[in-house]
């Protein structure tokens, strides 16, 4: 009987129909489409509701997956979110950039024999279809003051958990428009910024009082924020000054930080040039350094932007590319140049300071490490040049001082980091707690997601019990 | 939305807006400066606070027309409204009492000077002041700087007001006579800060310069106003905008400056209001 119900399960994933590589590659129109609801059941189907499902482990804020995955095969998607949103507060932003193959989908017991559920793509499905406002607990009085720094995913998740039983809370975010990386880094063609904003308003219906064109280290320091009676200041910036090669040529004309790039197109929407403002160069060949998702995005939007030529210049084998499994097969299909083990060395000046090339230098893998990393050693006499006229340095971020610097008692580990607690997020500071990638490094939209909701129980316990301590 | 209160013009093509702005006013030292975004559609633009009133809880900028966006600033009325201004960004100039400072302002720069001239007059300092423009017509904040200064020089390139000849004139003058300067701020367009800097060089004066590169997001984020100092390459948002004007490389500034002169001239174009608006 149970093997009967095994071998009528669909061995493989219900494909999501996308755009055509050729036509999506001249447009800024999401990539994929999404499931039809019909599409949605069948796939839903195929989860086998385990009792102890592992999928629920590998989600770093444990959405309960077989719950809702059950409301969708019942067709009723409404219910499918509101289970979804207990847990995550942005479910059409995680069912579309959530690396799954690496988390929920990746435990899967379905995956050991034949191709995990679909999770991500259910999930999409959910808010896409669904509507679900989060519960708001109903409480007596006025609750603290909270302060949150950054309105990415960490802060905007920690204001509405905190929003949700009680906290007055307010978000300080340094750009015009709230969202982080969500607005500025990941291409419309990925996340559309409607979305974003959908959520974002959600938040802001929850009585979040949401400030941007606020720089704090500058606009209000942190110990400015406790003297205006924020009990509690939750640090949530990201991590997001750029790296450079520091390699000769890289203030040349023509070079750009990813976070250059994509904040030009992204959040200025410079791909609408002149009926925005903001300019952007548009090459023809273009180089882009890195192999994560940042160099996927930079390379897909170049070529969106009109390049004929992008090569994609990783160090490593695709092996060890960080970048989603989904998004490489993406950049490959439209077109974009993937050299491997090729570590770039130097940018050519064309005589007037613009960019000629790329110089670089083939490598191979050398001893590797437990984890099976190998590292890329240099070929001797192997350089070659690259014909390029932009290169986009996607190389990684790290963490802006500007907070640190201007918070002498906040610790930060050697790289910058703030050090804070792995359960509570509690820093060296009374009251200050962080989360997300200022605390972790860059990591990704769902584990800082998940720090702030971790953050947000230990934040509602500390106001509890120094309540209790002063009466 | 931050309001324009007041509005001026001071030269042809420079004006001076007074913007609400409470927190920013709260904060903003000599040296800051702010971004604006003045709609939905708008570029992300740099400008000195010029002044700053923290008990009106309003910030004064004083501007020159040269692009879609400043033009677009500058018809703006008194009680409209700009959507984004954040600031106080970037350091506060470093301001000691060291003895006789010399304080150069170039053209629309003489309006950023004004706040630090102020500030090293307060600390204690002999402050001598240089400005200069093109002809009397593009003297502004003359009033204004003399009041906060022991001695104001004007020059003008074609002669029409004060003294003939560039801003280092005068400067190569009180070198050349031994005259005692302990420190030097340049702050103007990039050629005559690069002048001011080859001329003090020659003779040790510690000398200080404000860089205006390209800017986007001016928190650190995105690395576009890259500049290079003593060969090492600082983002002039984050770590500046002053540095030692001995360091600089400015004819890198210079180019980086030049990125999208097509795309700006698009801009231009497009500005329909900017061609025929005069008020
Ligand atoms: C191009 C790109 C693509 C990515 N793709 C994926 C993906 O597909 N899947 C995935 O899971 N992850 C992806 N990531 C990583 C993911 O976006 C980040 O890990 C995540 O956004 C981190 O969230 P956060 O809230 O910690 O910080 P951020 O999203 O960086 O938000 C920080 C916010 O704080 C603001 N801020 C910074 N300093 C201050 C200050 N001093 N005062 C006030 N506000 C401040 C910033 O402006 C920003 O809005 C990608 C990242 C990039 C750059
Ligand atoms: C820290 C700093 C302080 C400044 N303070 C003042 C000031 O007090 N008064 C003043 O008149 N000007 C100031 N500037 C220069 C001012 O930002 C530019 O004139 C303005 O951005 C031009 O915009 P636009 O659209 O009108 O012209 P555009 O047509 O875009 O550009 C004209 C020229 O301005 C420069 N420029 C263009 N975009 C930018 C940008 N985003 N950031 C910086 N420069 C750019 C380029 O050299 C360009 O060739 C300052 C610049 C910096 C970096
Ligand atoms: S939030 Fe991300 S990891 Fe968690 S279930 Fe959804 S897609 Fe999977
Ligand atoms: S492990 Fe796979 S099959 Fe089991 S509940 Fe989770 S998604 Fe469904
Ligand atoms: S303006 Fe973006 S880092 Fe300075």
């Amino acid at each position: 009987m149970r093997i009967a119900a095994v071998a009528i399960i669909n061995p493989k994933q219900t494909p999501m129909s996308k755009q055509e590589p050729q036509i999506r590659s001249k447009n800024f129109n999401e990539v994929g489409l999404g499931y039809t609801k019909e599409e949605a059941i069948a796939e839903a189907k195929r989860c086998l509701k385990c009792k102890k499902p592992l999928c629920v482990a590998g989600c770093p804020v444990n959405v309960d997956i077989p719950t809702f995955i059950a409301a969708i095969m019942g067709g009723d998607f409404n219910k499918a979110l509101q289970v979804i949103k207990t847990k995550n507060s942005l479910p059409g932003v995680c069912g579309r950039v959530c690396p799954q193959e690496d988390q929920c989908e990746k435990k899967c017991i379905l995956g050991i024999k034949n191709e995990p559920v679909s999770i991500g793509r259910l999930e999409r499905a959910a808010a896409d279809f669904g509507q679900a406002d989060t519960p708001v607990q109903q409480t007596q009085g006025t609750k603290e003051k909270i302060a949150v720094v950054g309105a990415g995913p960490a802060g905007l998740t920690i204001a509405g958990d905190l929003a949700r039983i009680g906290y007055q809370v307010t978000i300080f975010e340094a750009l015009h428009k709230p969202g982080g990386v969500l607005v500025y880094g990941i291409p419309e063609f990925r996340l559309p910024k409607a979305i974003v904003e959908q959520e974002v308003e959600s938040i802001k219906k929850l009585g979040v009082d949401l400030r941007v064109d606020q720089l704090i280290g500058r606009t209000f320091t942190i110990d400015d924020l406790k003297k205006d009676g924020y009990k509690v200041i939750f640090i949530a910036s990201g991590a997001g000054f750029p790296k450079f090669m520091e390699i000769p040529g890289e203030n040349l004309n023509g070079v750009y930080s990813a976070n250059e790039f994509l904040t030009r197109v992204n959040l200025m929407k410079a791909y609408l040039f002149p009926g925005y403002d903001t300019p952007i160069k548009k090459a023809e060949k273009v180089a882009v350094i890195g192999g994560g998702n940042v160099a996927m995005d930079s390379a897909r939007t170049a070529l969106r932007l009109g390049a004929k030529k992008v090569f994609n210049v990783y160090r490593r084998s695709r092996k060890e590319m960080p970048a989603r499994l989904e998004e490489i097969e993406n950049a490959i299909e439209e077109g974009i140049q993937m050299e491997f083990l090729v570590n770039p060395i130097r940018i050519l000046d064309d005589g007037n300071g613009w960019v000629k090339g790329l110089e670089c230098l083939r490598m191979e893998l050398g001893a590797c490490d437990e984890s099976g990393r190998c590292r890329p050693v240099p070929i001797k006499g192997s350089e070659f040049i690259l014909d390029v006229e932009q290169v986009i340095i996607a190389i990684g971020t790290s963490a802006n001082p500007l907070i640190s610097t201007t918070t002498p008692d906040l610790k930060v580990n050697k790289w910058g980091y703030i050090e804070a607690n792995e359960a509570s997020g509690q820093t060296s500071k009374e009251g200050v707690f962080a989360g997300g990638d200022i605390v972790t490094g860059s990591a990704t939209v769902i584990s800082a997601m998940g720090a702030a909701r971790k953050s947000a129980e230990a934040i509602a316990e500390y106001l509890e019990k120094s309540k209790s301590e002063e009466q | 939305m931050y309001k324009i209160l007041t509005k001026r013009q001071l030269a042809p093509s420079v004006k001076f807006i007074e913007v609400a702005a409470k927190d920013i006013a709260a904060k903003v030292q000599p040296g800051q400066f702010v971004i604006l975004r003045l709609n939905e559609a708008g570029e992300r633009i740099p400008l000195t606070v010029a002044d700053f009133n923290r008990n009106k809880g309003t910030i004064s900028i004083i501007f020159q027309e040269i692009g879609k966006t400043t033009k677009e600033l500058g018809l703006l009325k008194p009680g409209e409204n700009i959507s984004n201004v954040v600031g106080p960004l970037g350091q506060p100039t470093h301001i000691a009492k060291v003895g006789t400072v010399v304080c150069v302002g170039g053209g629309v720069g003489t309006a950023s000077m004004y706040p630090i001239t102020r500030a090293f007059k307060e600390a204690g300092n002999k402050v001598i002041t240089i400005i200069g423009g093109r002809s009397q017509d593009y003297i502004i904040w003359e009033k204004e700087i003399g009041a906060i200064s022991d001695t104001l020089i004007v020059t003008t390139d074609d002669g029409s007001y004060g003294e003939k000849g560039l801003v280092t004139k005068p400067l190569e003058e009180m070198i050349r006579k031994k005259e005692k300067i302990d420190q030097v701020i340049a702050i103007g367009p990039v050629i005559m800060m690069k002048a001011v800097s080859n001329l003090t060089k020659t003779c040790a004066i510690k000398t200080m310069v404000s860089l205006n590169p390209i800017m986007l997001d001016g928190t650190g984020m995105c690395g576009v106003c890259r500049v290079e100092v003593n060969n090492e390459t600082k983002f002039a948002c984050f770590h500046g905008p002053d540095f030692d004007g001995h360091l600089v490389n400015f004819d890198l500034l210079m180019h980086r400056l030049k990125t999208y002169p097509a795309e700006e001239k698009i801009s231009l174009e497009k500005c329909e209001n900017c061609r025929c608006g005069h008020n």
